[in-house]
């Protein structure tokens, strides 16, 4: 990998998250029964961050869980690197809420799919809207994001890197040039 | 790390790193079971063959249960009914259900390697569900597992194995994977049932369970295998129990917190007494319903490997 560019920095990073927990308070009047649920690994820290910031604008403790996609992979048959099953841990019931998804990247769309299988196989939230820190393009299924931090133009033969201090000890978005 | 064998066999053929990677798929799997709708789609359009040539109720049960809540579908062949009655060959049998596009065998079979030969045979995945007195990995790896959730750690533990050493594939299997994960493990049983050379693998042996008792964090209780009996081995019933059985008199003087299990089906007032099966130290339920997280876990891993395998031939 050979880095081209960093987008966005630690305050940017934190920056967009805010504004993320404001629009998602705006769609949705409010928290009630709003939760937040990330998709493994990264999108889990993300949604923690969001649910810390809905609680410092409305001062409402907002349910959080974390998903593993791993089982509705579309892709398992042919993934070359063997994917870890990690766990699901949602401990509150999904029925008739407002759930936002939460993933780092947004690309073909495939990983949203299989989230939106694992989602209702737990239940029937009364919505589903996804919030993601990076919006790459290249989408391959008809799915959109309804909360973006920042859309990033790239092509096919870049990655998007996010880096994040709980995984990967520092913060930062990054184009790299896939080798 | 990833998972790379077709097959799973035995625990003598894993590294700990991979006894480890199960145990951690399994706890990921345990959820699954908790959900109103217990399924995940991860094996859909495969096919898994149960081919038990030894009666079994609960590890086929068991195996069922965790392939039809990986979405995969389930055949089950009851050899008794079966061409193998009018002398079908293991490897025909195998090579057959390899030509009606099955995908993984789970294979009972009463010959110590004959899930080995069969792996051989076959380019499809097989997973041993025991095989004679040789190995019996999914149980000593759900008995590991549930260790582990009950003490949190298998490293430094003394694990007492208690009963019929001899005809065991389960402490077999049991002593390598205990042993490799770093647990101390003593096998106790009357001298007639402790074989030649079993030191070898690392456990030590007694034939005083009460002085085993003290020690022990956690005793696994075995089936005493009155049906391979072949008159010699084996000592009175009674007099097992009395000199063997774990009671609630003997529990009382073994630490507070002692794990009890046993793989099942048991012999009440032969291994152990009611009050014990059914008492605050027994795990053996859970046992039960960790089976199905640990063997999800094995399917789905041999899965993934044989797919990574036939990809890199391609």
């Amino acid at each position: 990998m050979k880095e081209k560019a960093k987008i966005l920095d630690q305050e940017g990073i934190s920056r967009a998250i805010t504004r993320i927990a404001h629009e998602i308070i705006e769609k949705n009047k409010g928290t009630a029964g709003l939760c937040v649920i990330g998709i493994r690994n990264r999108g889990v820290y993300i949604a923690q961050r969001i649910a810390e910031c809905i609680k410092k604008i409305e001062g409402k403790e907002i349910e959080t869980g974390a998903l593993d996609i791993t089982l509705y992979r579309d892709d398992l048959a042919l993934a070359s690197g063997q994917p870890r099953v990690r766990k699901t841990e949602i401990d509150f019931d999904i029925n008739e809420k407002n759930l936002v998804l939460v993933d780092d990247v947004l690309y073909t769309g495939r990983t949203i799919r299989a989230a939106l299988d694992a989602l209702i196989d737990l239940g029937r939230p009364r919505s589903i809207q996804l919030a993601v820190l990076v919006d790459r393009g290249h989408r391959e299924l008809p799915i959109r994001a309804d909360f973006v931090g920042k859309n990033i133009p790239t092509s096919n033969k870049e990655s998007v890197e996010v880096c994040l201090q709980e995984s990967d000890g520092s913060e930062e978005v990054l184009i790299a040039e896939r080798q | 790390m990833a998972w790379t064998k077709k097959d799973l066999l035995g625990l003598e053929y894993l590294s700990p790193e991979e006894i480890e990677l199960i145990l951690d798929t399994a706890e990921s799997f345990k959820e699954v079971s908790t959900r109103e709708i217990k399924k995940v789609p991860a094996l859909r359009g495969k096919t898994a063959v149960n081919l038990f040539y030894e009666p079994s109720t609960r590890t086929r049960v068991s195996f069922e249960v965790a392939a039809k809540r990986l979405s995969a579908d389930v055949i089950n062949i009851a050899t008794e009914t079966s061409s193998v009655r009018k002398g079908e060959t293991l490897i025909d049998t195998g090579k057959n259900i390899q030509a009606l596009k099955a995908d993984i065998i789970i294979m009972r079979h009463n010959y110590s390697g004959a899930a080995n030969m069969l792996a051989r045979a076959l380019d499809i995945s097989v997973v041993n569900a025991g095989d004679g007195w040789h190995e019996h990995p999914t149980q000593a790896l759900l008995d590991i597992f549930t260790l582990k959730e009950k003490l949190g750690k298998i490293k430094g533990l003394n694990v007492a194995i208690v009963g019929d050493i001899a005809h065991s594939r389960v402490a077999r299997s049991n002593i390598w994977g205990l042993t490799k994960l770093g647990a101390n493990v003593t096998l106790c049983a009357p001298e007639m049932l402790l074989p030649v050379g079993i030191e070898l693998t690392g456990a030590k042996t007694s034939s005083n369970i009460d002085e085993v008792l003290k020690k022990a964090d956690a005793v696994n209780v075995l089936r005493m295998q009155f049906e391979r009996d072949e008159g010699t081995a084996f000592p009175e019933q009674l007099d097992y129990f009395k000199k063997f059985g774990i009671t609630e008199e003997r529990l009382a003087k073994a630490k507070k917190d002692v794990v009890v299990m046993h793989p099942g089906p048991i012999n009440r007032g032969i291994e152990m007494s009611s009050e014990v099966a059914d008492g605050k130290n027994s795990v053996i339920l859970e046992q039960v319903t960790n089976g199905i997280a640990v063997r999800m876990a094995v399917l789905f891993l041999v899965s993934q490997a044989r797919e990574a395998k036939n990809e890199h031939i391609d």
